[in-house]
């Protein structure tokens, strides 16, 4: 992927600091200029530059889904994404897991004194083009400024608030038996990505994070009337805490098959070389869906569709109502339980 | 992915599967030396395909699994020292001590950093004059070289910030003195191919003739660990004990004799403790003379002190293969990944661990294998 050109689209307010001070955070004229000349230029829309509090809206009819979530990746830009795109599509991805259609974000920046200005508007650039990309705006957010070696840089928080407008019960309890468990597309990139650029680990080929929405996909799983019962984004933890946490919540047996299971052939590589499992590693494009048997196949061929997920593959099924297990059938042939990671992932030894 | 794919082939693992049951006509223990043909072996239920007579004993053979409790300890005594930063492969950081791990020592404020390589450690060295860098050289003959590249060239830079905690160990003696106990029931080996890789495998000749036990140099993907049992199989069948060598593309006899040289010119042979085992007479690998200025243990006068392996831990029978990792009592209840009593359940090459993510359930068929 080519990285974005901020410099051409996207010029940094003229600033009299070229870092963050922690005046920034202060609450005097530098948090104002900071507030009115980085955010609220780059997120401007109706509700937010009113300038209240709290921001005021009204909802359209239905149930509506809420989610928060925390982004302190380290570094800030890596291939393939950077913490402001992936603090967009991290919460709209959660909110699309309920089927929802994400409305509002708020986001909250806890800034380490000292970052230079140009970083934090290239990430709130990067923010702002992606809440564009997913038709959601951010309509309230807040600003700290820590010392020097109190943060790792920029800590970004978003919630996000969305509405349902289907008739589907999808949560994971939900699941049954006879479900096909279907992935969108190969695993472990973004894990990888982040790896790689932070241990300073060099392959031949530059592995790309998936940071991307998912919501259209999904959309078109339930526009299509696919019975999704359940759909779980696959972030920390791999695909491999997804099933186990569902098959704890539903109460089930679920069997997957390796050789389904798509991972690139870099990745592949990567994770042998350091003694990972791709079912462990993080992505953050990525999700499970268990959809009723007899959907299966329509459901694979509407997510190929499209190119966040045209590598979907259907993975394996949902065996029966028993203590909760998920199993996976190895590549020669054997079947083994897969597990959740213990712990951070440590690479091995030897 | 090419070269790793073709040894993984379902239906080639089926045909030798096959070839074994085909030859197997009576019971026979056969010892896998590596935690990582372990760790293949349960993570591809290769041993769901085998005859029920044949027996996969796991072995000593898991650097993180045998560093002895001591030596985790005087990790965590220099870990926790202001000024050091401490460098050490990733899965030796969740190793529990006798008080508590090096992932806790860097949570306190130790600055404690995973390596992928020893040379990356020197780097940090010549990055940070004026702190102590330490690296924890655990391993068998595998790494040695590397960790020997890394003396050597701390040495050729001047480098006097450098230090090493070393535990490194060989792979012959633990054979040795698991054939030598009265509780022995092995009687085949496959030997580790990246050892060999690295030493080749004329050490092994002798003890074969003396225990009377084939010894197959076996690689760690499916396909190679079925055929090194097949070889061995044949062997037991037909009572012969060779050593014969199954990695082929991997080993060669006389191993990688550049890489000998060096170890021998950094290191010299010491005892050496083995967690769970005890001292073995001739197992491990020390500074010579000409590099002890690099050992830690004597630049931070590091005093001996002997402790004990909790009770309920029985890794050390399961390290001799005397039990497997699911018959100790502790097992998946007061021991598991997460409150580990013994190394065998933390490193992902240990066999506890193995077994505790792979086979905790005993039902673990899926809907495909019918």
């Amino acid at each position: 992927m080519k990285p974005p050109d901020f410099n051409a689209s996207c010029p940094l307010p003229i600033q009299q600091y070229s870092h963050v001070l922690m005046a920034h955070g202060g609450g005097g004229k530098l948090m104002h200029q900071l507030l009115e000349n980085v955010f609220g230029k780059a997120f401007s829309n109706p509700i937010l530059d009113t300038r209240h509090d709290s921001a005021q809206f009204t909802v359209p009819p239905g149930k509506l889904a809420m989610t928060t979530d925390s982004y302190v990746v380290r570094p800030l830009f890596f291939p393939g994404g950077d913490i402001g795109s992936m603090a967009i599509h991290g919460t709209v991805n959660d909110l699309a897991m309920s089927g929802a259609r994400p409305l509002y974000l708020s986001c909250a920046f806890i800034i380490e004194e000292g970052l230079p200005m140009e970083t934090l508007w290239r990430v709130v650039c990067s923010m702002r083009d992606a809440a564009q990309r997913c038709g959601v705006q951010i309509v309230t957010g807040d600003t700290k400024v820590v010392d020097k070696g109190k943060g790792d840089g920029l800590f970004i928080n978003t919630t996000g608030l969305g509405v349902i407008e289907h008739a589907l019960n999808i949560a994971p309890k939900n699941v049954q038996v006879g479900d096909a468990v279907i992935i969108s597309g190969d695993l472990g990139r973004h894990g990888m990505a982040i790896m790689a650029v932070r241990e300073g680990l060099q392959f031949e080929t530059t592995i790309e994070s998936d940071s991307a929405p998912v919501r259209e996909p999904v959309r078109a799983l339930i526009k299509a009337g696919i019975e999704v019962h359940c759909m779980r984004d696959l972030t920390r933890g791999g695909l491999a805490s997804a099933l186990n946490e569902i098959a704890e919540a539903s109460g089930v047996k679920i069997a997957v098959e390796q050789k389904m299971i798509p991972v690139r052939e870099d990745v592949h590589a990567a994770c042998e070389m350091l003694g990972l499992d791709p079912l462990h590693v993080a992505n953050e494009g990525r999700f499970v869906a268990f959809v009723a048997g007899t959907d299966a196949e329509r459901a694979r061929d509407i997510l190929r569709q499209h190119e966040v997920s045209a590598n979907a593959e259907i993975i394996g099924k949902v065996v029966e109502k028993a203590a909760p297990l998920v199993t996976i059938k190895s590549a020669i042939g054997a079947s083994r339980i897969l597990d959740m990671p213990s712990g951070e992932q440590l690479p091995r030894i030897c | 992915m090419k070269f790793l794919d073709e040894y993984r082939d379902g239906d080639l693992a089926q045909q030798i599967a096959r070839e074994i049951h085909r030859v197997t006509t009576q019971p026979w223990n056969i010892m896998e030396v590596c935690g990582g043909q372990t760790h293949a072996i349960v993570k591809f239920g290769i041993d769901e395909l085998l005859p029920k007579h044949i027996t996969l004993i796991h072995g000593p053979g898991c650097p993180v699994c045998v560093t002895p409790l001591e030596m985790i300890d005087k990790a965590l005594e220099i870990a926790a020292r202001p000024g050091v930063i401490f460098t050490s492969f990733g899965d030796m950081l969740r190793v529990p001590g006798s008080t508590t791990d090096l992932l806790s020592v860097k949570a306190r404020g130790g600055d404690v950093r995973i390596v992928y390589s020893p040379l990356d450690a020197v780097k940090i060295a010549e990055q940070n004059l004026a702190r102590e860098v330490v690296f924890f050289g655990v391993g068998f003959e595998t790494t040695a070289p590397a960790t020997a590249m890394a003396v050597f060239q701390a040495a050729q830079k001047g480098l006097t910030n450098f230090s090493m905690l070393i535990s490194h160990v060989l792979v012959p003696p633990a054979i040795e003195a698991l054939m030598s106990s009265p509780n022995c029931r092995v009687q085949g080996f496959l030997a580790a191919g990246h050892v060999c890789a690295i030493m080749g495998y004329e050490e092994y000749p002798p003890l074969a003739a003396k225990h009377r036990v084939p010894i197959v140099v076996t690689g760690f993907e499916p396909l190679d660990i079925l055929q090194g049992i097949l070889m061995c199989v044949q062997q037991l069948e037909s009572g012969r004990a060779e050593v014969e060598n199954q990695y082929v593309r991997a080993v060669r006899q006389q191993g990688n004799q550049p890489a000998q040289r060096l170890v021998r010119e950094v290191f010299r042979i010491v005892p050496r403790k083995w967690r769970g085992v005890g001292e073995i007479p001739a197992s491990g690998l020390g500074l010579s003379a000409a590099y002890v200025a690099f050992d830690a243990e004597r630049k931070f006068n590091l005093t001996e002190h002997r402790v004990d392996e909790p009770a309920d831990c029985l890794s050390g029978q399961v390290l001799q293969g005397q039990i497997k990792p699911h018959e100790c009592p502790a097992f998946g209840g007061k021991c598991t990944p997460e409150h580990p009593l013994g190394a065998t359940m933390v490193s992902s090459e240990g066999a506890c661990a193995a077994y505790y993510r792979y086979r905790r359930h005993s039902a673990a068929e899926t809907a495909f294998a019918k």
